[in-house]
């Protein structure tokens, strides 16, 4: 598999806060791929760097040093590559899913899914029917117009997807997803993932500390004291 | 999408509360304008109405509505012979304050020559006086019926007409009786006093060995005539002839001892500039302290409800949202507010001003300031919001 074909690949991604004596070594060479189409699972404690990855990933927080590709795309060498536009990268090859959905609460489902959208410039009408549709395959065609305090955390969750995957990105970055999610609902979100990774050949990182989650996923990352370890993809896969 | 619009939609009572709140603010920041714009045509009414071109009043004073000013009636027969002038006409001017039903009852007395000018500008009800003596205008803010009889000095006066809004620079309303009338009423002694000057008189008298009897009669009759006269009024005012030159009639005039000719530019610098300057200043500074108010009040607003959006905007900047997005949507809100706030005050001005107790002028240059200082100010105002949004990172948006 050449290097186009990676959704992402990381090599010796390090991050470290502060300076001198006070310095903390977040994250440390972290050096892996993953393809499109494959649900990860990011496992490991508290302060162990799963998140440090998944905001460096996202293009939120600046790394040390290393390399991070995305969808083909250079984004990362040291630390961001001079005139890169964030934030169109993170419109338009990026989703995100929450631990708190982090549903705007003066919209309703369908406008939730709409602004994402629309803030990619895709014309109202246009993200009216997709937020429609989208919604529809998640079983929330009933709850356009609700606001997200009249829906479930399950529900509240799907919209989350659905906004997440409204501008078909080649990876979806989810922190915690079923954090807020009782054991039935938090399976069913990860199987939901797991569906939409094959369906829309996207790459779903997800950061999780909950073991029990990770059924059926097809790689499992851990991560302690800021090392990543990671399994290599098949032979057949590189 | 507009994003603003969503949320006021979504937070609807607390907006509309906030608006109302401000727009009571704004309202009495307009009712200033419009109090002081009040002041203006309160002080200048009595001057527009009567349409003089020159008042003349007492020497070394600045005519009746600053302070007291008494020059004798018939120096209008000296005005009316002054080339230029077309007519003069004497008037006299006394505020009054009587008991009615109970409550102190002000107004503005104002005498006029039934033969000159100077009477009431319009009659709303009723006619105008006819008879020289024991008749009455009123103006509509005495709240006064046709017939209705009013006991002033030694006498009643009936009303027989009723005039627009004419008040005096204080916002007294003004009633209008006979010049003959006026003096009366501001001059006339009752009997007893007229009894106990005579006696003061023939006791001075008395006193002078070298006068004969009939001079003395003579001297008596004549002083007490004197001090019995009630022919004084306050100004003499006079319309010009076509073509005639102001200065020169005043120049004229100013030639005379005891005398002081004012133009109506001048009578209006003294009734404005005098008069009501310190409450204007008084007024002018309100309205800056409550603009200053209302400035910091939105600021406030919009700033607590940034800080209450927080996580959206950390959403909306994790999911690639540009920061005009962020910025219009702070900015909409405020202009919003303002441009609400500031309708609802206009509103429930319309729907009160008729009842404050002075007039409220409201100017339609004033209302378009307003509107746009109430817009510089919630653009000000929306900057507090828009900095603290601006600081806030994607990262936010994650964690629980």
């Amino acid at each position: 598999m050449d290097r186009m074909s990676y959704a992402i690949e990381v090599e010796k991604l390090t991050k470290i806060y502060g300076r001198g004596e006070t310095a903390v070594t977040a994250l440390l060479d972290a050096t892996f791929q993953v393809k499109p189409g494959e649900l990860v699972a990011i496992l490991g404690p508290s302060g162990s760097g799963k998140s440090t990855l998944l905001t460096a990933i996202g293009l939120i927080n600046e790394p040390t040093r290393g390399r991070v590709v995305l969808d083909g795309a250079l984004v990362a060498d040291g630390g961001w590559v001079a005139g890169i536009d964030l934030k169109r990268l993170r419109r338009e090859k990026l989703g995100f899913i929450f631990q708190a959905h982090n549903l705007i609460p003066f919209l309703t489902a369908q406008e939730n899914v709409m602004v994402a959208l629309e803030i990619n410039r895709v014309s109202r009408h246009d993200a009216k029917i997709r937020a429609a549709e989208l919604l529809g395959s998640l079983n929330l065609g009933r709850r356009l117009n609700n606001y997200p305090s009249a829906l479930s955390g399950g529900e509240a969750q799907r919209v989350a997807i659905a906004r997440a995957l409204a501008n078909v990105p080649k990876v979806i970055l989810a922190d915690e997803p079923t954090a807020a999610l009782d054991t039935e609902n938090g399976k069913n979100v990860m199987a939901l993932l797991k569906k939409l990774a094959v369906e829309n050949s996207s790459a779903i990182l997800v950061v999780t500390h909950d073991h029990r989650m990770v059924e059926g996923f097809d790689r499992i990352f851990e991560v302690h004291d800021g090392r990543i370890s990671c399994p290599p993809l098949a032979e057949g896969e590189r | 999408m507009n994003l603003a619009v969503r949320d006021i939609r979504y937070h609807l009572g607390r907006f509309i509360l906030t608006s109302v709140g401000l727009g009571l603010l704004l309202g009495v920041v307009m009712s200033m304008g419009g109090i002081y714009r009040g002041l203006f045509a309160d002080a200048l009414a009595v001057l527009n109405h009567t349409r003089a071109d020159i008042w003349v009043v007492q020497q070394d004073t600045n005519g009746p509505f600053a302070e007291n000013s008494r020059i004798p009636e018939d120096i209008k027969y000296r005005i009316k012979g002054v080339p230029g002038v077309a007519q003069a006409s004497p008037l006299s001017f006394e505020t009054l304050q009587l008991e009615r039903g109970g409550r102190p009852f002000r107004f503005f007395l104002i005498g006029y020559d039934l033969n000159g000018f100077g009477g009431p500008p319009v009659i709303t009800a009723g006619r105008n006086i006819r008879q020289k003596h024991y008749e009455l205008v009123a103006a509509k803010g005495m709240n006064m019926a046709l017939g209705e009889k009013l006991h002033l000095g030694l006498h009643d006066y009936t009303v027989v007409g009723i005039t627009g809004k004419v008040v005096s620079s204080s916002g007294d309303p003004a009633a209008y009786v006979s010049l003959s009338d006026a003096q009366d009423i501001q001059f006339k002694k009752d009997n007893d006093a007229i009894r106990s000057d005579r006696a003061r008189i023939d006791a001075n008298l008395s006193r002078i060995q070298t006068l004969s009897p009939t001079q003395t009669k003579f001297l008596r009759q004549n002083v007490a005539a004197i001090a019995e006269s009630t022919h004084t009024v306050n100004t003499v005012v006079a319309r010009l002839a076509p073509g005639a030159d102001l200065s020169q009639v005043k120049e004229r005039i100013n030639r005379w001892n005891h005398f002081r000719p004012l133009s109506e530019e001048e009578q209006s610098r003294i009734l404005t500039k005098g008069m009501i300057e310190k409450a204007r200043m008084q007024l002018g500074l309100f309205r800056i302290i409550l603009l200053v108010i209302s400035a910091v009040i939105i600021s406030l607003i919009i700033y607590t409800s940034t800080l209450d959006k927080i996580r959206v905007i950390a959403t909306l900047k994790l999911i690639g949202s540009p920061n005009r997005v962020i910025v219009g949507m702070i900015l909409q809100q405020s202009l919003l507010m303002g441009v609400i706030a500031y309708a609802i005050g206009y509103l429930l001005l319309l729907m009160t001003y008729d009842k404050f107790p002075r007039r409220i002028v409201l100017e339609p240059f004033d209302l378009r300031l307003l509107l746009a200082i109430v817009i510089v100010i919630c653009i000000l105002a929306s900057f507090v919001g828009i900095r603290k949004a601006l600081k806030v990172e994607p990262a936010e948006a994650l964690g629980g």
